[in-house]
C-alpha cells in the first residue's frame, strides 16, 4: 500500500522530539495512553514521557502464541498489536448504565454519564484507527448510539504509529487497513530506525493535529527532506510485503460474505468445533467485537437496583438463549456465527467487513484457530484445516 | 426472558404483592430465617460468609440468621427458608442428616467444590479408602467413612449450585440477594478467559506457556489466579461447555505428560468432570 504521508506538510522529530510531543499532549490536558511493556505483553497505559515507551523489545506471535523478544536497536514502536486494543478505553468491559432507586410511592432513575475527558491516544496502530472507525459506526453513529462511547470517543487526539514490523499473525493487507493509515488520524508517525538513531516522520492529518505541532518547542522538528520520505514509504511497503508474503488474499472483499454463506452446512465448522474451547476469547481480544450484555445488581432490600453494561461474546450459551434454551448450541454453530458475522454478515450490516486484520483473534486464540486458513480451505474446498 | 422474575423493570418496581410472601426489609417476626450447614469440609466457604464484613451487616439485617454454629452459639430450630450446605457426604451420619436439612429447608443452596463436585477429598472415588486410612491414622479402627465423597446434590434436590473453592463472596450476597427478591441469580457460566479478559489480564497459556484450566472453568472468582501468573487450577469447576480435548492436547504441546495431566483435571471439582478424563 502507497504511503499517504502529506509532503507539503511533513515534518521529522528525533526522539527529542517525540518526548516532547507526549509532554505537549499531556500540558495541553489530555490523558495521554500510549504503548507501555507490563505482565510479559506491549499493551497500554498512561505515559508521561518518552521514557514510559517500550524500549530494546519486540514481540513474537503465532497462532496461540506471543513472547516478548530482545531487540538491540533505538525503535520504540518496533512491534505489532499486543492483546489490549483502544476497545478497553472507549467501550470499557463494565459500564454503569444507571441507578434505580424506589421508595414508597415513588422510583427514581439516574443516569450515568461519565464525564468527558479529553484524552490522546499515541501509537494507534492503523489496524487500530480502522477498528476505532468501524466501533464509532455502530456506537456512536449508528441508529441506537451508546451515550458512555460517546463521551468516551468525542474528541480523542489519534496519533497512529504507521508498522514497520508486522506479527506473523498480521494481515491488515488483506483488509485493507495497513500497514499505513490513510486518513482519519491527527498525527501519523513513521518510525525510521538506524540503529540507535531514531527519526519520526509526522504527517499531519487534522487542523488540531497542526496546532499540536505548533506547541512543539523550537529545534525539536524540522522539514521531512525527501530521502527521509522515501524510507518511510520503504518502511511500511516492507512490512506490506512481509504479509502479502503470508497470504495475498482480499479479506474485507464482500465476495467473503458469498464464500461462507455459500459453506454454512460446510463440515469445516465441525472440525473447526474439535478445537475450538468456545472459551470467547477471540471475540474479547477483536477490537471491532460491540456486543455487550446488561446485569442488574439490587442490594439486599431491592430497594437500590444498578443496571452495568458488560461485555458479551456470542461464543456463550447465554447469547443465543431463547424460550426452551441456546438456538447456538453447538460449538460449531457459535464458531460460525463469529467468523460468518465478522468477515460476511457485517458486510449485509454496516456495507463493509467487520475484521481489521490485526490478528488478535489468532493470537490469543489458546489453541491457535487461524480464521485466514480458514478461509483459504474453504476457498480451496478442502473441507477441514 | 420468559420469566417475568428475569424482568429487571418488573423487579425494581414491582408492587408488594409481586414481592416474595416473606420479603426482606420487614420487622424481625416476618424475616426470613437462615441456616448453614457444614458437611466434610474446610470450612472456608462458610468463612466466605463471614468475610463479607460489611454486608453480613445487610444480611443480618434483611435475614434472620437462625443456625450457622461458624457465627453464633445462638441456634434455633427449623424449619429455614434458606439453608446454605457446605461440604460433601462421607459418612453414613451424613448421608441421613442431610436428608433432616432437605426436610427443614424451604430452598438448600449449596456453597462450594466439596457440596457441588465432591470436593478434594473425592480424589479417594474409585480408591481403596482402608489403604488411606491404614496409612493416615494412627487409630483406623477410630474412623468411619464411606467409600465415596459425593456432592450434595447426588443426596437431596438442589436448588441451586454456587461454585467455586472457596466460593466468590460476591456471588454468595448475589444467591442471597437474588432469593430475597424472588429472582434468579445471576451467575456467569462462561469460562475464566471472560474474566481475564475484562480486567486486562493477558493469557498466561498465550504469553507464557503456563498451562491453565481457565478456558474450561467457569468464571466467578474474577481470574484471580491468571492476574497473578499462575495457571487456572479449576476451582469453579466446569463450564457450559468444556472441550476437555482441545485443551487436554494443549497442554501436551506445553509440554505436559499424561500424569501431570491427569493431576490438573483431577483437583477440586474432579469428580464432576470436566467431562470424561482421558487416560
Amino acid at each position: 500500500m502507497a504511503s499517504t504521508l502529506n509532503r507539503d506538510m511533513a515534518v521529522t522529530l528525533n526522539l527529542v522530539g517525540l518526548d516532547a510531543l507526549i509532554k505537549v499532549l499531556n500540558k495541553a490536558g489530555f490523558e495521554v495512553y500510549g504503548p507501555t511493556v507490563a505482565n510479559g505483553v506491549i499493551g497500554h497505559d498512561r505515559i508521561d514521557s518518552l521514557d514510559d515507551l517500550p524500549h530494546k523489545v519486540t514481540d513474537e506471535q503465532s497462532g496461540g502464541h506471543y513472547r516478548l523478544v530482545d531487540r538491540d536497536d533505538g525503535a520504540r514502536f518496533g512491534y505489532a498489536v499486543g492483546p489490549g486494543s483502544w476497545k478497553d478505553v472507549l467501550h470499557p468491559s463494565r459500564v454503569k448504565v444507571w441507578t434505580l432507586t424506589r421508595e414508597p410511592g415513588t422510583v427514581a432513575v439516574s443516569i450515568n454519564k461519565p464525564e468527558p475527558v479529553p484524552r490522546a491516544f499515541v501509537g494507534v496502530r492503523p489496524c487500530e484507527l480502522a477498528a476505532i472507525r468501524k466501533q464509532d459506526r455502530v456506537l456512536a453513529h449508528g441508529p441506537h448510539p451508546d451515550p458512555v462511547y460517546q463521551i468516551n470517543r468525542h474528541d480523542t487526539v489519534i496519533v497512529v504509529v504507521n508498522c514497520g514490523d508486522p506479527a506473523d499473525t498480521c494481515f491488515c493487507t488483506s483488509t485493507g487497513t495497513g500497514p499505513a493509515a490513510a486518513g482519519g488520524y491527527d498525527l501519523a508517525l513513521t518510525e525510521l530506525v538506524d540503529g540507535a538513531r531514531i527519526h519520526y516522520v509526522v504527517d499531519v492529518g487534522s487542523e488540531r493535529g497542526a496546532r499540536l505541532m505548533a506547541m512543539m518547542p523550537p529545534r525539536t522538528m524540522w522539514p521531512t527532506t525527501t530521502g527521509e520520505h522515501g524510507r518511510a514509504e520503504q518502511v511500511t511497503a516492507k512490512a506490506a510485503d512481509t504479509m502479502t508474503a503470508r497470504l495475498d488474499t482480499d479479506l474485507a472483499d464482500r465476495r467473503v460474505a458469498d464464500l461462507l454463506y455459500d459453506n454454512l452446512e460446510s463440515d469445516q465448522w465441525d472440525d473447526i468445533a474439535r478445537r475450538c474451547l468456545t472459551c470467547g476469547n477471540c471475540t474479547l481480544a477483536c477490537p471491532t467485537c460491540f456486543c455487550t450484555n446488561m446485569e442488574d445488581v439490587t442490594d439486599l432490600s431491592g430497594a437500590v437496583t444498578d443496571r452495568w453494561r458488560v461485555w458479551d461474546t456470542c461464543f456463550s450459551l447465554e447469547f443465543s438463549h431463547m424460550g426452551p434454551g441456546p438456538v447456538r448450541a453447538a460449538a460449531s454453530s457459535r464458531y460460525r456465527q463469529w467468523l460468518v458475522h465478522k468477515l460476511g454478515s457485517w458486510h449485509d450490516q454496516f456495507r463493509e467487513s467487520g475484521c481489521v486484520g490485526c490478528g488478535r483473534c489468532i493470537t490469543w486464540c489458546p489453541v491457535g484457530i487461524d480464521l485466514r486458513d480458514e478461509i483459504t480451505a474453504m476457498a480451496d474446498g478442502s473441507g477441514g484445516a | 426472558m420468559s420469566s417475568p422474575h428475569t424482568d429487571p423493570m418488573a423487579m425494581t418496581a414491582g408492587t408488594a404483592t409481586a414481592r416474595p410472601r416473606r420479603a426482606a426489609g420487614g420487622d424481625n417476626t416476618t424475616r426470613p430465617t437462615l441456616a448453614v450447614w457444614k458437611f466434610a469440609s474446610c470450612d472456608g466457604c462458610q468463612l466466605s460468609l463471614l468475610d463479607c464484613e460489611d454486608e453480613l451487616l445487610a444480611v443480618a439485617g434483611h435475614i434472620d440468621i437462625a443456625y450457622f454454629p461458624e457465627a453464633s452459639s445462638r441456634m434455633l430450630g427449623g424449619p429455614y427458608d434458606l439453608s446454605l450446605v457446605e461440604g460433601s457426604i462421607t459418612t453414613a451420619h451424613d448421608a441421613e442428616r442431610i436428608h433432616t436439612i432437605r426436610d427443614q429447608s424451604e430452598v438448600l443452596i449449596t456453597i462450594g467444590a466439596c457440596a457441588t463436585a465432591g470436593g478434594i477429598q473425592a480424589l479417594r472415588n474409585g480408591r481403596d479408602v482402608g489403604e488411606f486410612i491404614d496409612s493416615v491414622y494412627a487409630h483406623p479402627e477410630f474412623i468411619s467413612t464411606l467409600e465415596t465423597s459425593t456432592p450434595i446434590a447426588d443426596h437431596v434436590e438442589v436448588d441451586f449450585e454456587l461454585r467455586g473453592c472457596p466460593i466468590d463472596r460476591g456471588q454468595l450476597i448475589e444467591v442471597i440477594t437474588a432469593h430475597l427478591s424472588g429472582r434468579p441469580a445471576r451467575i456467569p457460566s462462561t469460562s475464566v478467559c471472560t474474566q481475564c479478559k475484562a480486567r486486562g489480564t493477558p493469557c498466561v497459556m498465550v504469553a507464557n506457556g503456563t498451562p491453565c484450566l481457565g478456558p474450561i472453568t467457569m468464571a466467578g472468582c474474577h481470574a484471580l489466579c491468571p492476574a497473578y501468573n499462575r495457571g487456572c487450577y479449576g476451582c469453579f469447576g466446569p463450564m457450559e461447555s468444556p472441550n476437555v480435548d482441545a485443551l487436554w492436547d494443549l497442554f501436551t504441546q506445553l509440554g505436559m505428560n499424561d500424569r501431570a495431566k491427569q493431576r490438573a483435571f483431577h483437583g477440586y471439582n474432579g469428580w464432576v468432570g470436566p467431562g470424561e478424563i482421558q487416560s
